[in-house]
């Protein structure tokens, strides 16, 4: 095995896991760290596939932006220490057994699928993902999407702050 | 690697944040787990985007295809970011007014 593929597969059992530990955190703060786990083995993936740009930007906003935003929140509450109230037992069984149906549909559509075989993903190579192809192309193909986004933020913002201060 | 391999990974990570969504009964943390499903969907989008370069490069090899793919998970971001700030407000306001953050008290919406 090459060393690609070593670190596909330490990643990809690093993301399920965390993704699980997600789940099965009591504690909402040990959610937040997981889930801060599950952003850096992303970024590896990202990196893998030489998408550079966005496996920077991905830590910076993801791990770094709006995971403090939640342990802010959380801390704000107080809710570290507080155990939530159970869901019946029954009424997990029966969120599992309806992701897991969703999950196994889905894939034995894909396996099925001859479209998707002897498809492979560029690893290591091609300069698509470089911060140099991807800022020419937003600031002139999507330099409109580029802007309105902005107005998006805006209006996020004065929302936040009126829902916050009433 | 083969995309088989990612198409199996995002499913496995999307349907563990459908199951999250309906098992826990914290708002926050059903609110991550729309996270990590974003973040699925994400990948999957970037390593479509290199499947798709990679059969445009064997082609030209001066091609750009596959840009819009990155793009697309760049937006993806923006709204992700947007979306947070103003969820977590409301959070932060229902949690004032019922002094809890169990989802199950916001079915008296229903009435």
């Amino acid at each position: 095995m090459s060393t690609i593929q070593i670190l596909f597969f330490f990643l990809t059992a690093l993301a399920l896991f965390s993704a699980i530990m997600v789940l099965v955190s009591k504690n909402p703060v040990h959610s937040v760290l997981w889930l801060i786990v599950v952003f850096f083995a992303i970024s590896g993936h990202y990196v893998l596939l030489n998408a550079q740009f966005l496996a920077i930007v991905n830590l910076i906003v993801y791990a770094g932006a709006i995971m403090v935003l939640f342990l802010f929140v959380i801390m704000l509450m107080n809710l570290n220490s507080e155990a939530e109230p159970r869901k019946h037992i029954w009424m997990k069984m029966a969120g599992v057994i309806s992701g897991g149906c969703f999950l196994m549909v889905l894939v034995s559509l894909v396996r099925q699928a001859t479209d998707m075989q002897q498809r492979t993903a560029l690893m290591g190579s091609g300069n698509v993902g470089l911060i140099k192809n991807l800022g020419k192309a937003l600031f002139s193909d999507y330099v409109v999407p580029f802007e309105i986004s902005s107005v998006l933020f805006l209006s996020a913002m004065v929302g936040a702050i009126v829902i916050g201060k009433k | 690697m083969p995309i088989q391999y990612y198409i199996y990974l995002c499913l496995a990570l999307f349907s563990i944040g459908i199951i999250g969504v309906l098992t826990r009964r914290n708002a926050i943390v059903v609110f991550m787990c729309i996270e990590l499903m974003l973040n699925a969907v994400n990948l999957l989008l970037v390593a479509f985007s290199k499947m798709h370069h990679g059969a445009a490069l064997a082609i030209d090899s001066t091609t750009k295809a596959g840009i819009d793919g990155q793009l697309f998970v760049f937006f993806i971001m923006v709204v992700a970011a947007a979306e947070v700030s103003v969820g977590l407000a409301i959070i932060v306001m229902m949690y004032r007014n019922t002094h809890s953050v169990d989802i199950n008290f916001l079915n008296r919406l229903k009435n």
